[in-house]
């Protein structure tokens, strides 16, 4: 056992799911979207990045970019939705809360990729 | 070339995840942890305010509190983050500034920026291997002639000694194995400017495996290889290698030259090396016995050049295993009188101290010369830190392998002529090349002699075509004159023509010229400078035709006409 890609595994995997338990619920439906659930795929998405660095094979170029995806998605979103709750007259509105959802169901098509690809990799080179 | 980045990035990997954690971390606490409002109710920080206190306290500590005055608690919680932010940061400046600092990176800087500039050329240059005394011979004469050129050496101090060497043009070096076709291509092996690849490190497995690597990359491309080995010689010709260059055996050919044709030997000193013997060594007797001291590679080679020409040798070494297999031998160093008197020095006319140790070379030479005052001494130098004393050793030659291989290269490098005319010249009988040395010392005396060549055509020629065209004849002696002045010669004569691949050795100065015909030369320096102006410029050779300016432009024409 590799404790270098247990912590890598760990951390793409927790990514997707801290993503997925923030994407699933109603998506205009504040009640089911917790804000720290959001603030920790953030967070663990960037940590994602970070581990990606520096691996010169195609698959962990590929993993970089879904990565990349990843951030992009979750930035934008957490974007959205801060624009609205400081900056907004009228707070965070309906359309502006299902946008927020709806990029963070981007970022988790991102991370299942990524999960797809660390399997591959992990049953193609067998080790 | 994104090895750099790559390496800064897992570089960074730690302290990355430790800024983020740390962020992450200061964050959760500042929206977790309730605070108060103006008013005194509760109240909790949101994401929007932790981020914006938690950016502004890791890198400056703080603007204050905002937007409200924190209770007990929340300042607790920034003595902590503080402390852990400011720590984030130094760990990851630190080892991103360590980065920087390790020799590796800065060995990945300096290369990146040599491939850069080199493939940034774009006039044509020499990729040299190697930056020893031929190396470095070689390059401060291409220098001289306004050829650029790129080092490699595997020794760090002497890729620094090339910045020190105050050369003309600059010369980009690194430090780097040349037996590695990555680092030669960085160099520019497959830049469409290199014209030539020389491979001149001591290693013979090196310069084999650069010759292999510039052939298959660009098969066209001149490579020239310096090699020890009989092995290797035939090894770099099978791949077609266009020049091979053997220290020892080139020597031996000079010196066996010098032995048995002393005038075709002066001939060739004066064209190859840019510092000549006077003519008056020539007088020195030096048909007769040899006495050859130390069977090495060199005195091996040199008893094979002197066998083709029959002359009379005595061998000398301390190991009788050397000796096995030829006639006329005495075992000894040849350091003591005793060994030199039995191996018949009285009546020798030459010995060559060719021992690998300098101290003992010196030795024999001097013991030689007390027995017999008359000897042509010749004295092998291993070391080149020992050259005060080689110098005032007074020996006849000094044997360097670094400096003959550099005059050969460079003769080749000058003008494909040249070697061709010195395999000629040593067809010709010692009488013709005693008339061609007064010739050349007539011009010359003691400076050095150039040599140069120029091909009659539309491009490298101008002036030579147009006027042909207007159906007058441009003879050899036009060119030879000085531009400024047509009653006055050039200081130079030309040694070879050739036509349709017929060769003429010292053509007559009457011959016309042609399309496709090649010329060599030989003068001072001074004179290809002015014979350039003749070839290119029209109304140059137009006026050394025929005396006249030519009225190049209406009003001239139409005054000329009244």
């Amino acid at each position: 056992m590799n404790r270098e890609k247990v912590i890598y595994a760990f951390f793409i995997v927790l990514a997707l799911t801290m993503n997925f338990g923030f994407f699933i619920g109603e998506i205009d439906d504040p009640a089911h979207h917790n804000v720290y659930e959001f603030f920790a795929a953030i967070v663990v998405s960037m940590i994602c990045t970070v581990l990606k660095f520096g691996d010169r094979t195609h698959l962990g170029a590929l993993m970089m970019a879904t990565s990349l995806v990843a951030d992009l998605q979750l930035v934008i979103a957490a974007l959205i939705w801060g624009y609205g709750a400081q900056l907004s007259d009228v707070g965070v509105t309906t359309e502006m809360f299902s946008s927020v959802i709806s990029m963070s169901g981007g970022a988790l098509l991102a991370n299942i990729v990524s999960v797809i690809l660390l399997m591959v990799e992990t049953i193609v080179v067998r080790r | 070339m994104n090895d750099i980045f790559y390496v800064m990035l897992r570089r960074l990997r730690h302290p990355l995840i430790t800024l983020i954690s740390i962020y992450s971390l200061a964050t959760l606490g500042f929206v977790m942890i309730p605070g108060q409002d103006d008013q005194g109710n509760v109240w909790h920080m949101d994401f929007f305010h932790a981020i914006y206190f938690v950016s502004f306290m890791g890198s400056t500590i703080g603007f204050g509190e905002i937007p409200y005055a924190f209770t007990s608690a929340q300042r607790a919680w920034t003595l902590v983050s503080i402390y852990g932010t400011v720590i984030a940061w130094l760990y990851s400046i630190g080892s991103l500034l360590a980065l920087f600092q390790e020799p590796m990176f800065g060995r990945m800087l300096r290369r990146r920026a040599f491939a850069k500039e080199v493939r940034n050329f774009n006039e044509p240059f020499y990729l040299i291997c190697g930056y020893g005394i031929t190396g470095s011979a070689i390059i401060k004469k291409l220098c001289n002639r306004g050829i650029r050129s790129v080092v490699i050496d595997i020794e760090q101090e002497r890729i620094d000694e090339l910045e020190v060497d105050g050369l003309v043009l600059r010369v980009p070096g690194l430090c780097a194995d040349a037996s590695l076709p990555e680092v030669l291509d960085d160099a520019g092996l497959q830049h469409p400017s290199c014209i030539g690849v020389l491979a001149l490190t001591n290693d013979d497995n090196v310069n084999l495996s650069i010759s292999i690597a510039s052939k298959l990359l660009a098969p066209g491309r001149l490579v020239v290889s310096r090699t020890e080995s009989e092995v290797n010689a035939r090894n770099l010709a099978s791949f077609g290698t266009d020049y091979i260059v053997d220290p020892f055996r080139d020597y031996a050919e000079y010196l066996s030259l010098a032995a048995h044709a002393p005038y075709t030997h002066l001939v060739y000193d004066w064209l190859v090396n840019p510092y000549h013997r006077p003519l008056s060594s020539a007088y020195k007797k030096t048909s007769g016995r040899w006495i050859i001291c130390g069977l090495g590679r060199f005195g091996k080679a040199l008893t094979r050049e002197f066998a083709k020409h029959d002359v009379e040798l005595i061998l000398l070494d301390d190991d009788p295993s050397q000796l096995k297999s030829f006639n006329n031998t005495v075992i000894g160093l040849g350091t003591e009188a005793q060994t030199l008197e039995l191996a018949g020095i009285q009546e020798a006319v030459g010995i060559v101290a060719g021992t690998d140790n300098d101290a003992d070379n010196l030795s024999i030479i001097m013991t030689a010369k007390e027995l017999n005052p008359k000897l042509v001494t010749v004295v092998r130098q291993n070391l080149s830190t020992n050259m005060l004393v080689y110098k005032n050793s007074k020996a006849d030659f000094i044997m360097e392998p670094g400096k003959i291989i550099a005059n050969r290269i460079l003769a080749k490098l000058k003008t494909p002529l040249l070697p061709v005319f010195i395999e000629q010249m040593q067809l010709q009988d010692d009488v013709w090349s005693h008339t061609l040395l007064n010739r050349m010392s007539s011009i010359a005396s003691d400076r050095e002699l150039d040599s140069w060549s120029i091909t009659v055509s539309p491009e490298t020629t101008p002036a030579i075509t147009t006027l042909s065209a207007e159906g007058v004849g441009v003879k050899l002696s036009n060119l030879m004159k000085d531009p400024r002045h047509r009653k006055d010669q050039l200081p130079c004569f030309p040694l070879m023509f050739r036509r349709n691949g017929d060769l003429k050795l010292l053509p007559g100065e009457l011959t016309e010229l042609e399309e496709g015909d090649e010329i060599l030369f030989c003068g001072l320096a001074e004179a290809s400078n002015q014979m350039s102006w003749s070839i290119n410029n029209y109304n140059i050779l137009y006026y050394l035709q025929t005396g006249e300016e030519p009225s190049h432009n209406l009003l001239a024409k139409l005054l000329k006409r009244i």
